[in-house]
């Protein structure tokens, strides 16, 4: 194995023999995707009944979709940015900040690493949701077809965009900011389009989501579902809208390339305040 | 040659003076003590030597590498040892190794494991979780992971701090000899007198961040006519130059 891949599989190990010995942290992964995915998904099935039985044949099954795509699809954003943000929190709690970087590890490496952590994490959080909304809802979530992998693929470069936004903020204010960790990503839920469209929001506030790369995420989820009887704007079920896809990789190429330079600007002020050392304290 | 060469090494906090343009070079296979008192700016210049620390300005060059620019280089062939600094707590001492191991990029890395734990006495402990051990057997863990890598350049900060008489001793013991079998050259911060006097062949003492004495164990003692490091410490840290020792 080459150098690098074996210093950032030293850092993957080290996460995984921690979850090894941690059942709490493994029961954390699945507990609130799973909970989430529970209670929105009997709401979604008590109006799915309700709009059935008013004779709107397919609004309360796509109306059910829709809300289960979307708690699902967002958890599968909230655990890759958490799995991240918490993976670098690990080394703060543990002091062990000192050791990893006088090693030849890179501060990429250690980043590559964290990434690996964040998609096995968010794959032990979300998978157990999905398959328990396929037994109880009989939902699907990969039924629109593979491009369905394309959003997820878009949600998690986005939690790593958000993630290394807060370890930079971890690194320049300590260990005081790691509730960020938790309550970023939540915090832009209002503005993601995850449960309602763009166009729901008022006109000032529609730029902010047009700037993440989740609002078009979702915006494309809803199309792809099939809202045809929802509103009358509708586009006809089964259809993919590239455009809303493109947007969404472009913003997030450039998130990521913002968020990198963030983070490799605070690494270096980190070493040249001393942070890296004191940290945890 | 020299192993590390450190150029007119100064860093600011701010408007502070951490350590203030200190020179010194530290020769291959020897040890150098760093002494001071709280504050005298030990860890600072430890923290630079390791890249953990950018200096504000000078220059540090270990094992040829320019630690600016090339610090990697370097970091690969040395290692750091502190009981101030922890490893994971819930992970097992052997998993701990394994995982800088393949840091160091550590060949055979059972192997290196068993002669460590052979080495140090680690054997009992290597299921252990690191957090459970007790402060001297953290100690003895971390030498360990220090030496994990077979280094060319330790450094060492309290390497004996909480350990009993017995084991500091063994521990002392252990590293000269690995410092005889490998050449490695070490630099060592320490409050320990008798352990300065006994592994370091030349002494630098530091004060407010600067260079206020150095020289061999036995040149100090001698010019501050002592029979002890821990007096001379005293008379540099209560500012009583040599020509006013009684």
């Amino acid at each position: 194995m080459r150098p690098a891949l074996r210093r950032v599989w030293g850092m993957v190990y080290r996460h995984l023999a921690l979850y090894r010995r941690s059942w709490p942290r493994l029961l954390e992964l699945a507990y609130w995707p799973t909970f989430q995915m529970l209670i929105w998904g009997f709401t979604a099935s008590f109006f799915a009944q309700r709009l059935g039985n008013g004779g709107a044949a397919g609004v309360g099954v796509a109306a059910m979709g829709m809300l289960l795509s979307g708690v699902l699809l967002w958890e599968v954003a909230l655990r890759t940015q958490m799995g991240l943000a918490v993976g670098f929190l690990e080394e703060i709690w543990s002091r062990n900040l000192g050791h990893v970087f006088v090693s030849p590890l890179r501060p990429w490496e250690l980043v590559a690493a964290l990434i690996v952590m964040s998609v096995l994490r968010m794959l032990g959080g979300v998978l157990p949701a999905v398959l328990l909304a396929w037994a109880l809802y009989a939902f699907d979530l990969f039924a629109p077809g593979p491009v369905v992998v394309l959003f997820i693929a878009n949600l998690m470069v986005m939690g790593w965009s958000v993630s290394l936004g807060v370890v930079s903020l971890i690194l320049r204010h300590g260990a005081g900011a790691e509730a960020l960790a938790w309550t970023v990503l939540f915090g832009l839920t209002p503005f993601s389009a995850v449960f309602y469209p763009v166009a729901v929001l008022p006109a000032y506030l529609r730029p902010v989501a047009w700037a993440l790369p989740s609002s078009h995420v979702f915006e494309g989820m809803r199309a792809v579902i099939g809202p045809d009887a929802i509103g009358p704007d509708a586009i006809g079920p089964g259809a993919i809208l590239w455009h809303e896809l493109a947007w969404a990789t472009g913003l997030n190429l450039a998130w990521l390339a913002a968020a990198c330079l963030l983070f490799a600007g605070q690494f270096k002020a980190a070493r040249t305040r001393g942070a890296l050392l004191s940290i945890g304290e | 040659m020299d192993a590390i060469v450190v150029s007119r090494l100064t860093k600011h906090y701010g408007a502070a003076l951490a350590v203030s343009d200190i020179s010194f070079s530290v020769p291959a296979g020897s040890t150098l003590g760093l002494l001071g008192g709280n504050g005298a700016g030990k860890t600072t210049t430890i923290a630079m030597l390791l890249g953990l620390l950018l200096p504000t300005s000078g220059s540090i060059r270990i094992l040829g590498h320019d630690m600016a620019r090339d610090r990697f280089a370097a970091l690969a062939r040395m290692n750091f040892s502190s009981p101030y600094v922890a490893l994971p707590h819930r992970l097992s001492v052997t998993e701990n190794l394994r995982v800088y191991a393949h840091l160091y990029d550590v060949p055979n890395t059972e192997r290196r494991i068993r002669e460590l734990a052979d080495e140090l006495d680690l054997h009992e402990l290597l299921d252990r979780p690191a957090g459970e051990l007790s402060a001297g057997q953290k100690t003895r863990v971390a030498l360990a992971k220090s030496l994990i890598n077979r280094p060319d350049v330790l450094l060492l900060d309290e390497p004996t701090a909480s350990l009993d008489p017995d084991t500091g001793d063994m521990v002392r013991g252990w590293l000269e000899r690995y410092r005889a079998a490998t050449g490695c050259t070490f630099l060592l911060a320490s409050h320990n007198m008798a352990e300065v006097e006994r592994l370091c062949s030349d002494v630098l003492m530091l004060k407010r961040g600067a260079i206020v004495d150095r020289g061999t164990p036995g040149e100090l003692l001698d010019r501050y006519q002592r029979d002890g490091l821990e007096e001379v410490f005293l008379d540099i840290a209560r500012d009583r130059r040599p020509e006013m020792v009684p």
